[in-house]
């Protein structure tokens, strides 16, 4: 399994922290596995023209090409204006419609207040799904709160965000093996 | 349908298209040199003119994994060792190329191939040519239709005088030689959607679409709209003709075609788009209703026979060289079209009815 974390904005530090987090605690249950943590805040891409993820070049061909090759990919996010940052829409739209065909997505939200706690489930599912992934239900939410210097101090976060990990590798290990038992079924 | 040279008492026109990739084959790991690839589709052009097809047709590509960037050059070899067979190009990117210069092209191997030549004018799926060719890709669509106008134009007219935005004017100018016929078949190339056929309709040029995967009703409301444009401007809808492309392979058994194929499609999709092609939907093509033309001979002919039910279209144009599919193969299914798809589907089609 080859797994990608996107933190989706290039301002604040919670959402890097957050997924910094989950990649502590994916990698303890599952230390072998092929991983990449990606921030945007790192990279300079550019805002998408309509032409075929491969024919970007530089960081905007790297972070596109590095989503497209995951099973399993980590979407961090915050909340800005009440929706998902103008960054993270943007490598959405750089990639083709389909793009998370075979792929499972879970999610991580970071936000100031907990009146944001639905803008993940009305804005990013509807997206993730309209590119064909299958989405883990339940995401990780944490909020100003959780927070403190830079760590996470809600044991629960660190909790919930062990059970997003295991949730999704068991998510990608059945999609797998579903489809190569009906791959196997047609016999060409 | 005599403007563009067919003749529908003659049953269905069934043609070859090429996008001139250049893979590896997936069963084997090994691809061609490029000389050999290009040399190749010179040769399933013979074998295709040999066989009683219609139409050979090489799509221009200017990326990786592709070897007819020069396709009107690969056209001019085909030209030249074909007898009978129309050729044409599938497409030609007008956007990027000066229209003058094109007909000059296509014009000079209508001489050549003694009035087989037509063109077929796109737009370009990937966009890695703009940068190459030096234009803007902001200008995609206005590049497109002003061209493409220009281009129309240069085949009406003898003497042109035209001015627009992305190059210099024409005053007077006499765009040499002519073909044969003083005109070419100038086709659209159409994607998959009813807003792009829309277009060509309202222009009262032939379409021809790329139809990929999914049921023969769903494109069928294509063509529809394309028709109902083409009405709506005064045109003849039943005097312009309609071309369709897409995946095809036969072999003895249904599933021979679909294993034999289908490693071709996923892996060349890979590499030129970015995706492979899902097996689910590839599956799919053992129902009458998809559109990919993959399996035995007589399958296909049913299929064939469905969709010009459905569409009532004059060409229908193969893919079968995707993705490094090696030459016996293409011999094998050119063979397989010659000994008993297309005269079944000439008999089928014919104006006077079914049992002609």
């Amino acid at each position: 399994m080859r797994v990608v974390g996107l933190a989706g904005s290039i301002v604040g530090s919670k959402t890097k922290t957050a997924m910094s987090l989950l990649w502590e605690e994916m990698l303890k249950a599952y230390p072998d596995a092929d991983h990449e943590l990606l921030d945007l805040a790192d990279y300079k891409l550019q805002f998408s023209d309509g032409r075929n993820y491969l024919e970007y070049t530089g960081d905007t061909a790297y972070v596109t090409q590095k989503l497209m090759e995951a099973d399993i990919l980590f979407i961090g996010t915050p909340i800005f204006q009440a929706s998902i940052p103008g960054t993270l829409k943007n490598v959405f739209d750089l990639l083709p419609t389909q793009a998370f065909r075979d792929k499972v997505a879970g999610i991580v939200v970071t936000a100031g207040s907990a009146k944001h706690y639905l803008v993940a489930e009305q804005q990013l599912k509807p997206i993730l799904s309209y590119m064909k992934a299958h989405i883990v239900a339940s995401y990780v939410f944490v909020e100003e709160k959780d927070f403190l210097n830079g760590n996470v101090i809600n044991d629960d976060v660190h909790l919930r965000l062990q059970r997003l990990a295991e949730d999704a590798f068991d998510l990608a290990e059945a999609q797998l093996s579903v489809r190569e038992k009906r791959e196997a079924e047609y016999d060409f | 349908m005599e403007n563009y040279r067919i003749d529908p008492s003659k049953g269905m026109e069934f043609g070859i298209y090429t996008l001139g990739d250049h893979l590896a084959n997936p069963h084997t790991g090994e691809r061609i040199s490029a000389q050999e690839r290009v040399q190749q589709l010179v040769r399933l052009a013979q074998l295709a003119d040999q066989a009683g097809l219609d139409f050979f047709s090489v799509g221009e590509s200017h990326q990786p994994y592709f070897a007819s960037q020069a396709h009107a050059v690969i056209l001019a070899a085909i030209a030249q060792a074909t007898e009978k067979i129309k050729i044409g190009s599938s497409s030609t990117i007008i956007s990027t190329s000066d229209p003058v210069r094109v007909y000059e092209n296509f014009a000079t191997l209508d001489l050549l191939s003694g009035g087989r030549a037509e063109i077929v004018a796109g737009r370009a799926s990937r966009v890695g040519l703009f940068e190459l060719l030096g234009y803007d890709l902001h200008d995609y669509e206005a590049l497109f239709e002003e061209k493409f106008d220009l281009l129309l134009q240069i085949n009406q007219e003898e003497v042109v005088n035209w001015s627009g935005e992305f190059r210099k004017p024409l005053r007077n100018a006499q765009v040499l030689p002519r073909p044969v016929e003083g005109s070419l078949p100038i086709w659209r190339a159409v994607g998959g959607t009813p807003a792009s056929a829309i277009k060509a309709g309202y222009a009262g040029v032939p379409m021809i679409t790329a139809m990929l995967g999914g049921p023969a009703s769903v494109f069928k409301r294509t063509i529809d709209a394309y028709r109902e444009a083409l009405t709506a401007r005064g045109f003849d809808a039943t005097q312009i003709p309609v071309a369709t492309t897409g995946f095809f392979y036969a072999a003895e058994t249904t599933q021979e075609a679909l294993r034999d194929y289908y490693p071709h499609i996923n892996e060349g999709m890979k590499k030129t788009n970015g995706q492979g092609f899902p097996k689910q939907l590839f599956a799919q093509a053992q129902d009458h209703r998809s559109i990919i033309n993959v399996g035995s001979p007589q399958q296909i002919i049913e299929k064939i026979l469905y969709q010009h039910e459905q569409f009532g279209h004059q060409r229908y144009l193969a893919q079968l060289d995707f993705g490094g599919v090696p030459f016996e193969k293409m011999e094998r299914n050119i063979e397989l079209i010659g000994t008993e798809i297309l005269p079944a589907i000439k008999k089928y089609t014919k104006q006077g009815g079914t049992d002609a």
